[in-house]
């Protein structure tokens, strides 16, 4: 099963490969934009940007795995990040993501059953000063209280279809 | 195009500079309100009448340090650049903003962008960069997008990229985006990944990146609020700059305010004009209802905590004996750390007596063992134990004999590493242990069914 | 290391005491040169430096200057005041200069190893007693040098997957693994096949290949060498001996003319495996993994181990006295020998060749592949060299010895002396070498034996001791390492035997410090030279005679071709 990306983000990864003055450079740039694509990294995935930027899939993966908001598996249709880190955690970080993973009846770091979500833990998100703090894709939520996280859940089931995720399925 | 909310109140106490615009309600992220506010005049002057050399001059009159955390002087960083290596310099601007309690640069990037830029296009100009990048957070996607957009404004009208308003010299910007890995915020570490390699930091020597920077050229790398600062140092001349503050400590510094506290937030002061306890208890209010301050962090999560009550004393370096109290130390750079600790990122968190100090130090060592690079062992093998440990204790499962483990294994890391996520890491739990030392050897004797239902967890 | 300041040294201070080490090199490796070890894991002399495993931590200082004067700070004495550095520096990243000091002894020092030390068994399997490594394991080495002893850990160790299989040769257990990148360096640059690397991050950093590829290249086992742990192990080796029972004797890799240098661990008279041995000037630390699997043919089934007349096995003289009788016989003969013999066995050939009558047509038979530009060249002959300075032979061989079919069938041979090739394989037909009488000497039974009338064996290069001439003209010893089959004459017996029977008067000892006796004076190149006084890396001799020769060999590791420039 061979990884082709669409026109449009072939002609960006292009460009973006084109800004830099040494290949290799573009490879997070290129991540980012596949994963945004396809909702994350394959293995298939993986080795068409070693092709891409003539290094071994190896090299590739080293990059994929080091860094947090890469992800090799698909997640659920939205993302949930809540902050983990002090500022967030004093001011009740723990709680905000528990409601969320009620909310959705999920774990930390799964898909929920109903494939709407998946709720994870990140670390400091730079936003103290308006702590807690929760991603959702990639709108920063802040200041958060159990009625906002129960507001913005709510939201979330009436924008987002429940359903299987694409690439989990087998 | 974008929007971001505001601040409504800016406390009186503050001297914007940086963040002058950046809450004022009608001001916007375009380059036209940009411009109308004056903005990229001191850079055609600049480009137009001044040299290279001059500005790294004014740089260097304004003293200004680095606020990205090490506070080293943004003018030396300069002057240390290989300039005769014949390879092109690069400059990057570290936008990877990732000291916990810290949120300063988050503010300048989405709500004044184009300042940075400016910021930055003049840094260029003065060390003669061949191109420059701003290494983004992907914590903060919106200010990627913000920027890249604001680049392309300011590319058409010249004021990024080729030849730059006619006089000759060009440098673009690339926007590059992280992906959340804190050890990016090390320069070297930053490097590696900009090569698109795993961060890890480089060993120092021989890879200074003043000489040996990205793709083994000589490159310069800043702080968002250092280049932001440029643009006011060359506007108004480094020695009149270096009037704004106190010596050794100019300009002003955007403090971030967070954790238990009543009016977190970013607080734009004059260096050495304020203490800890105007930031904390005036500027921002104070204790929450009915609590009592039990610890300080006074510099982003690594730097070493204060506890409550206690007192530092010694001499400055102009010889003044000092006798402070939290309250007491001097909100700059050369304060926190006549007090043992520093001022970091210039992040500072406050903790109350709600919580549970080991936790604390649990949340924090689970933070600094997660972002390890895991290059060198002592970092690598020394952060996880710490947390291991640190979360055993906040489970219920506490020896005695734990505080004085923590201690060891802190020292056993901090000075041995290739970078100072060593210290980073070790820091908090030197102190901590050695502040705490009494609740630390106490948890051993909680009941460990305690641990199982606690309402509020940090960990 | 550079190689300009090679001869210069510098005096620096190891523990307050004076030594001179060469000029700009590492602490690791100027200690070395005195006999001083700082322990290290992740630093390898023939890799890039990476600092990452921070146990050759040192203190070090440098004498002070005034900043201002640039004059030199003395103490009150009068001594150059020493600058220390605050920290603990690297020994591996850390070049010396004139008047360093460094401290390794001291308290300091002591609990950086120990820290060190105690991190890296945190998550380390503590299963000595059944690692393969166990016995020239870094880690345990160290434990008991600089570790504290005992353990302080109590939490749950990390679960890494511990049976990996990285390539056909390769087994990984990254619970062993510290990380140390030494295997990915090698990997990256060493063979430029970069197929191994690091995934996730932290201490939870796991050594791997891409799913779906190898470490499959020639070089792979390179990688367990210089694993300093036990993670990194030959799929070869693994279980079948404890190393500290392994003899160590030095020899040559036969495989082509680079002759790599390698040690061969033997136990009891059986080889268990072969590992390359340092040699700056020719494979540096490495060699290539096909050569390691060369110890295979000792023992194989196909082992020629009996002196033998017309398929009738006889006692050695019997064999060889009717040999010689035969080569004695007037009417042409004619020697094929082989690449593959020492250099003594190829001198002792060319006395045999003027005890007998008429010229002696002389061939060898050359091995041509394709050279991999590192350790394994064009030439998989590891002597033609040899053959070219004793004079056995005058130009470069051919794979298939059509000349000497013509000679065969015009009736100008009528007995062959096969040393070390199969007839057969050398293109010789059947029918054609129907028509001669054939003495064949061999470490193996060949296709060619069964049409000889003699059969004589001899002994591969691991149950031998003598000297190969590599292609840069090196002459490197090599050593016997196990005994040869039982009833074989030992060394070059059979050679020196065969040359008595020819003429009684030509009586040579069979060992190679007789030969090398009577070769310093016959053959120019090795005039004053003894078999003694070959150093354990070699010594060079002058290819001048040969440099109209077009050699083969190609680019490789340290060897640069002087027919380059011909070709082009």
């Amino acid at each position: 099963m061979a990884f082709e990306p669409s026109a449009e983000t072939l002609k960006y990864i292009e460009d973006v490969i084109a800004r830099y003055p040494q290949k290799r450079s573009a490879i997070m740039m290129i991540l980012h934009a596949i994963q945004k694509e396809a909702g994350f990294l394959s293995l298939e995935a993986q080795e068409w940007v070693a092709d891409k930027l003539e290094l071994t899939p190896i090299q590739v993966r080293e990059v994929v795995t080091f860094y947090p908001f890469y992800r090799e598996k698909p997640i659920g249709k939205r993302h949930i990040r809540v902050c983990r880190t002090l500022s967030c955690a004093l001011n009740g970080g723990y709680k905000v993501c528990d409601s969320f993973k009620e909310a959705f009846g999920t774990e930390l770091d799964a898909i929920s059953p109903d494939g709407r979500v998946t709720v994870e833990f990140a670390e400091c998100l730079a936003s103290c000063g308006t702590a807690p703090v929760a991603m959702v894709d990639d709108v920063l939520y802040e200041n958060l209280n159990e009625e906002q996280v129960e507001a913005i859940c709510e939201q979330i089931k009436k924008e987002t279809p429940a359903g299987e995720v694409a690439g989990t399925e087998s | 195009m974008f929007s971001v909310p505001k601040s409504t109140e800016i406390h009186p106490s503050e001297r914007r500079i940086i963040l002058k615009h950046a809450d004022d309600p009608e001001y916007d992220i375009s380059i036209d309100c940009y411009t109308r506010h004056g903005g990229y005049d001191v850079l055609k002057e600049a480009v137009a009448n001044r040299k290279p050399e001059d500005l790294c001059q004014e740089v260097m009159d304004s003293e200004v340090r680095g606020r990205g955390g090490a506070g080293f002087p943004a003018g030396m960083k300069w002057k240390f650049l290989d300039r005769k290596s014949g390879k092109p310099i690069y400059l990057i601007c570290n936008a990877d903003e990732s000291e916990p309690g810290t949120f300063k640069d988050r503010q300048i990037i989405h709500k004044d962008p184009h300042q940075l830029i400016e910021g930055m296009m003049l840094t260029a100009f003065a060390t003669n960069c061949a191109l420059a990048f701003i290494y983004i957070r992907e914590e903060m996607p919106l200010g990627a997008q913000i920027l890249e957009a604001a680049i392309e404004e300011a590319r058409a009208q010249n004021l990024v990229g080729e030849n730059i308003l006619g006089s000759g010299y060009s440098c673009d910007i690339i926007v590059h985006r992280g992906a959340a890995a804190y050890i990016c915020g090390e320069e070297t570490g930053l490097i590696e990944s900009l090569e698109g390699k795993r961060a890890y930091p480089r060993i120092k020597p021989p890879y200074f990146p003043a000489a040996l920077g990205l793709y083994m050229c000589p490159t310069i790398v800043n702080n968002v609020e250092t280049l932001c600062n440029v643009k006011h140092i060359v506007d108004m001349g480094g020695k009149n700059y270096a009037q704004i503050g106190k010596p050794g400590n100019t300009g002003t510094r955007i403090w971030c305010l967070s954790g238990q506290v009543r009016n977190p937030g970013y607080y734009e002061l004059e260096n050495g004009k304020f203490t800890y306890g105007d930031l904390i208890f005036e500027i921002g209010g104070g204790l929450r209802e009915g609590r009592t301050l039990q610890a300080v962090i006074p510099g982003g999560s690594s730097a070493k905590v204060w506890r409550a009550g206690e007192r530092f004393t010694g001499k400055l370096k102009n010889g003044e004996a000092f006798n402070w109290g939290i309250e007491d130390v001097p909100l700059d750079f050369d304060g926190p750390m006549a007090a043992g600790s520093m001022s970091g990122s210039g992040a500072v968190i406050v903790i109350d007596d709600s919580v549970d100090i080991v936790e604390v130090l649990a949340n924090i060592n689970a933070f600094y063992a997660h972002e390890s690079c895991g290059q060198c062992t002592p970092c690598r093998e020394g952060s996880l134990w710490m947390k291991k440990i640190t979360t055993r204790m906040a489970n219920g499962g506490a020896r005695e004999e734990d505080a004085d483990l923590l201690a060891s294994i802190g020292d056993q890391i901090a000075g041995r590493t290739i970078c100072a996520h060593g210290e980073a890491c070790s820091w908090p739990t030197q102190s901590f242990v050695a502040k705490f030392h009494d609740k630390f050897v106490e948890k051993a004797k909680e009941d460990p069914e305690k641990a199982k239902v606690r309402p509020f967890r940090l960990v | 290391m550079s190689e300009t300041k090679q001869n210069e040294t510098v005096t620096i201070y190891i523990d307050g005491t004076e030594a001179e080490v060469p000029a700009g090199v590492n602490l690791v490796d100027a200690l070395e040169s005195v006999g001083k070890e700082i322990p290290h894991y992740c630093y390898h002399p023939k890799l890039s430096v990476s600092g990452n495993c921070r146990m050759c931590l040192v203190e070090m200082g440098t004498p002070g200057r005034d900043r201002a004067t640039g004059e030199p700070l003395l103490n009150e004495d009068g001594s150059p005041k020493i600058m220390w550095v605050p920290k603990p520096v690297i020994g591996c990243a850390t070049n010396v200069s004139p008047g360093m000091h460094v401290r390794t002894d001291s308290e300091s020092v002591k609990s950086c190893r120990e820290g060190v030390m105690e991190f890296l068994l945190v998550n380390h399997p503590l299963d000595c007693p059944i690692c393969d490594q166990a016995g020239e394991c870094r880690l345990q080495e160290f434990a008991t040098d600089y570790g504290r002893g005992y353990s302080r850990f109590i939490e749950q160790k990390n679960v890494k997957p511990k049976r990996t299989r990285l390539g056909p040769r390769v087994m990984l257990d990254d619970e062993r693994c510290i990380l140390c990148s030494r295997c990915i360096r090698f990997c990256e640059e060493i063979v430029e096949d970069p197929v191994l690397g690091f995934i996730d991050r932290g201490s939870y950093s796991t050594l791997t290949t891409f799913p779906g590829t190898q470490l499959d290249n020639n070089y792979s086992l390179n990688t367990v060498d210089i694993c300093p742990v036990g993670a990194l192990t030959s799929t070869d080796f693994r279980f079948r001996m404890r190393v500290w029972f392994l003899k160590e004797t030095p020899s040559i890799d036969t495989e082509s003319s680079v002759g790599c240098n390698t040690v061969v661990g033997s136990r009891e008279g059986t080889i268990y495996r072969i590992s390359p041995r340092r040699n700056d000037a020719v494979n540096d630390t490495w060699m290539p993994d096909s050569g390691r699997a060369l110890y295979k043919a000792v023992d194989s089934d196909d082992r020629l181990n009996q002196y033998a007349i017309e398929g009738r096995p006889v006692k050695a003289a019997e064999a060889i006295s009717v040999a010689a009788g035969r080569l004695l016989e007037k009417g042409g003969v004619g020697i094929v020998a082989s690449g593959r013999l020492s250099v003594e066995e190829q001198y002792l050939l060319t006395l045999i060749r003027k005890e007998l009558d008429g010229p002696v047509p002389t061939y060898l038979v050359g091995r041509y592949g394709e050279g991999d530009g590192r350790l394994l060249s064009a030439d998989r002959n590891p002597n033609v060299r040899g053959a070219l300075l004793t004079g056995l032979i005058k130009t470069l061989p051919e794979e298939k010895l059509d000349e000497l079919v013509s000679l065969i069938n015009e009736g100008s041979i009528k007995t062959l002396l096969a040393a070390g090739e199969d007839l057969c394989s050398a293109g010789i037909p059947v029918d054609v070498l129907k028509k001669v009488k054939i003495i064949y000497m061999g470490t193996h039974h060949a296709e060619c034996g069964q049409y000889s009338e003699v059969e004589l064996p001899i002994l591969t290069t691991f149950e031998k001791s003598g000297t190969f001439v590599n292609q840069q003209f090196r002459v490197q010893k090599f050593a016997q390492a196990v005994p040869g089959p039982a009833d074989v004459l030992f060394g070059c017996s059979t050679f020196t035997k065969l040359l008595e029977a020819l003429n009684p008067n030509a009586i040579m000892e069979p060992a190679p410090a007789a030969v090398w006796e009577s070769m310093s004076q016959v053959v120019p190149e090795f005039k004053g030279m003894s078999f003694s006084s070959i150093p354990t890396t070699g010594a060079m001799v002058s290819d001048e005679r040969f440099a109209q020769l077009p050699f083969v060999e190609g680019k490789g590791l340290h060897f640069e071709p002087k027919t380059a420039l011909a070709e082009a």
